[in-house]
């Protein structure tokens, strides 16, 4: 079968399409851990004055934040799409067709799981530590701080989950990117494209360089988060 | 000046004026699920002495600490320290010890400027009050040891360390002995006796009846709920007025 | 505030700063948003095409591809300075609604009808589409239909008609509407032996061939036009219409012409330029 996968093939293939390949991958990374990092940031903070504090509405929107883990990545892409097109609310930005497009899409999909996850592990750690840091007088603000360092090792699972989620994607990148050749071409709508066109062995190489990266992350990732494994109860 | 660790202040704005004794339990009562955990408590403390409350286990004595320190509000009657009501305020000159110890995912030091930071201390005199701290409890060699990596006993001296860097004028311990060695019991109560002789009233549960005989000056005996009896303890040991008293100093159980 | 978060905060705003800061400010790089179809993407023209406009003028093309459908309908919103696809009548409707400011037509490529060796309906050789369609019909077999919107899918349902056929009652059973752009759905007619209707840019492109080739073609009604159409400035000021139009000249004038009908894969050409001189 003409159609069968041919290793040889794809090596030749990859290092034809050597520095587009560098491009590919530059942008996913790019795309990929800025979306993760804005998303932490928010997702943390979040997630702890979530845990911490009750108000109206907070359960409400713990249970949203859990249901919204689940959101298809079409969907994101699409209601970043309608906001950020020249018809939309702020498509004065002309931000569409852009690599910033493509990071705030990523953002949405990577914020309900960095939230849930964090309020777990802070809820987790509030049973312990509740009636000590009443004791001392803390305000929810200095708690929140308080539980998010202490849970520093446990909230990379999240911050793993959200580039897991992230990186695999190629429904939201590829509505409000655009998938345009040189400027918003990530690994995945690369292997979306190829093999639309057929190319099935060059897909299935990118797909295997992507999931090597995935792995090389998770790796260094979870390394950082062994360090203190000899302590108790880390 | 000399704070409750004994050692000089600056100046004299460190050391709190606001005077928190006399502490008055007003017809105190806490109901949960329709079950009466505490009735009709009242009390009056104004002395500065070292106060044991003592009882069989479910007597209330912990809840009964929790109310003072203001963790949990009653469902009936009032808690006056000086005539004001428990607030956030009369609170930050208070500290506690609880019976596990409870501590954070890093240094024995950092711990201690953690609180500090908490109480709202300045960052210069954070580390010197928390060394000074793990000085006095005898852990400065562990004072870049993680801090759950050190023993039972050395965690609830650090605890103990950590509550009196506080400077607080009042010091609750909720059986803070209760699962630790001798030698580690002997050091606690140590730290103790030394934070009150500084002026620290120290009010303290336990259900150890030789560490009651140790430390107290003043015995507070609880039993279902209730305060059964309130004497200078060397009164108390001699001559129990209740029967529950008697029973349990005789180390009988106590229904 | 203690140190660790401190750090983590200089770290996030480091972060922004390299990563999303250059891509905001590009925005006012020169560059004009094509929407075009995924037929076209997929037959390489666009890699062969653009390098040379951008050379001569500078401009960057930018091509987002979709489905005709959609890459109107994006059109309409303003989110493309040109479109470029292939359904004349929708084309005309976008101009005539006042969306688009005139139709140029740009070239045209061919309809194939492709599908296996075996070729249970016996159309191989034919020179009549419809007829070839009524074949498939009536002997019941498997044909992948885009059923998507897009150009090749309008001249797919318009050959049905003229066959006298309605497909749509089998669909599921011999009648298969994938949804999808040609790529997949060529890879999905091959997986199930089906025949199917695709442009001959694309299927000569595709690197999946099995065993089927091209059964049918050359029928004057397997013609397909290209159109490329201003977006209206007046309606969405945002659009570059001097260099949208600039794209337009190029490709209408003789240079895009040559360049198209340069365009060749196996020594074939795809595209044959047929714009009208002024």
């Amino acid at each position: 079968m003409s159609g069968s996968i041919d290793l040889d093939g794809t090596l030749r293939q990859i290092i034809i399409l050597y520095p587009q390949l560098i491009e590919i991958v530059g942008l996913s990374l790019r795309v990929t851990l800025t979306a993760v990092a804005i998303a932490t940031i928010i997702g943390f903070a979040i997630g702890g004055i979530l845990a911490v504090s009750r108000f109206p509405g907070s359960s409400a929107l713990i249970a949203i934040m859990n249901a919204l883990m689940g959101l298809p990545p079409v969907i994101a892409g699409l209601v970043v799409y309608l906001m950020l097109s020249a018809s939309g609310p702020i498509g004065v930005l002309q931000l569409l067709y852009t690599p910033t497009a493509m990071i705030i899409a990523q953002t949405l999909l990577v914020l309900p799981i960095v939230t849930t996850l964090t309020c777990r592990t802070c809820q987790d750690l509030l049973e312990e530590y509740r009636e000590q840091l009443h004791s001392l007088g803390a305000s929810s603000a200095a708690i929140v701080q308080t539980l998010l360092w202490d849970g520093r090792y446990r909230l990379v699972t999240p911050v793993l989950a959200g580039i897991g989620r992230a990186i695999a994607e190629v429904g939201a990148v590829m509505i409000v990117g655009g998938n345009i050749d040189h400027v918003t071409r990530t690994m995945t709508t690369a292997i979306a494209l190829e093999t639309s066109k057929g190319n099935l062995t060059l897909a299935i190489a990118l797909g295997i360089i992507l999931l090597v990266i995935a792995l090389a992350i998770n790796v260094v990732l979870m390394w950082m988060g062994k360090l203190p494994s000899h302590f108790a109860n880390a | 000046m000399l704070d409750k660790l004994g050692t000089p202040l600056p100046d004299s704005s460190g050391l709190s004026s606001v005077r928190l004794l006399p502490l008055e339990l007003r017809n105190l009562s806490l109901d949960i699920g329709g079950r009466g955990l505490i009735e009709g408590v009242d009390l009056y403390l104004e002395d500065p002495s070292l106060t044991v409350i003592m009882g069989p286990n479910g007597a209330g004595k912990s809840l009964l600490l929790r109310l003072m320190h203001g963790l949990i509000a009653p469902t009936g009657g009032a808690i006056l320290w000086a005539g004001v009501p428990i607030n956030a305020q009369i609170r930050r000159h208070q500290a506690m010890v609880f019976q596990k110890p409870v501590l954070l995912r890093r240094t024995a030091l950092a711990n201690i400027t953690h609180a500090l930071w908490l109480r709202g201390v300045p960052r210069g005199r954070r580390i010197p009050r928390a060394t000074q701290a793990l000085q006095l409890a005898g852990l400065m060699q562990h004072a870049f040891t993680h801090a759950r990596v050190l023993s039972g006993g050395e965690q609830q001296r650090l605890c103990l360390a950590r509550a009196l860097s506080l400077d607080p004028d009042i010091l609750f311990l909720d059986e803070p002995t209760a699962s630790l060695d001798p030698a580690s019991t002997l050091a606690i109560e140590r730290l103790l006796i030394e934070a009150h002789h500084h002026g620290t009233k120290v009010i303290l549960v336990t259900h150890d009846v030789g560490q009651a005989r140790r430390l107290a000056h003043e015995i507070i005996f609880m039993h279902h709920g209730r305060v059964v009896e309130h004497q200078p303890a060397l009164r108390f040991f001699q001559q129990p007025e209740s029967i529950a008293g008697r029973a349990f100093i005789a180390g009988d159980l106590v229904l | 505030m203690n140190a660790a978060s401190r750090r983590r905060i200089c770290r996030a705003l480091a972060a922004f700063v390299f990563f999303v800061l250059p891509s905001i400010s590009r925005a006012a790089e020169n560059f004009i948003i094509v929407q075009s179809t995924t037929s076209t993407q997929n037959s390489g023209l666009f890699e062969h095409l653009l390098p040379i406009f951008t050379k001569k003028t500078g401009i960057e093309v930018r091509v987002v591809a979709v489905g005709t459908g959609q890459a109107l309908r994006n059109a309409k919103y303003g989110d493309g300075d040109v479109v470029f696809v292939h359904s004349e009548k929708d084309e005309e409707k976008f101009v005539a609604e006042g969306w688009g400011v005139k139709r140029y037509p740009v070239m045209y490529n061919d309809f194939v009808i492709v599908g296996p060796r075996a070729d249970n309906a016996r159309i191989g050789g034919g020179k009549d589409a419809p007829q070839a369609f009524k074949k498939i019909a009536e002997a019941r077999a498997p044909f992948a239909s885009r059923a998507d919107d897009s150009g090749t899918h309008k001249a797919e349902l318009n050959l049905w008609e003229q066959a006298g056929v309605d497909p749509k009652q089998s669909s599921g059973k011999w009648y298969l509407e994938t949804g999808s752009g040609m790529g997949a759905t060529l890879n999905l007619a091959l997986g199930k032996r089906a025949y199917t209707l695709t442009d001959r840019g694309t299927w000569l492109s595709h690197a999946n061939k099995d065993d089927f080739s091209i059964l049918v073609d050359g029928d004057s009604k397997l013609f397909n036009q290209y159109g490329v159409i201003l977006v209206n400035p007046a309606k969405h000021p945002n659009v570059k219409a001097k260099e949208g139009q600039a794209f337009i000249d190029w490709l209408v004038g003789p240079e895009g012409q040559a360049a198209i009908a340069s365009y060749k894969i196996s020594g074939e050409q795809l595209f044959f330029p047929n714009a009208s001189l002024p």
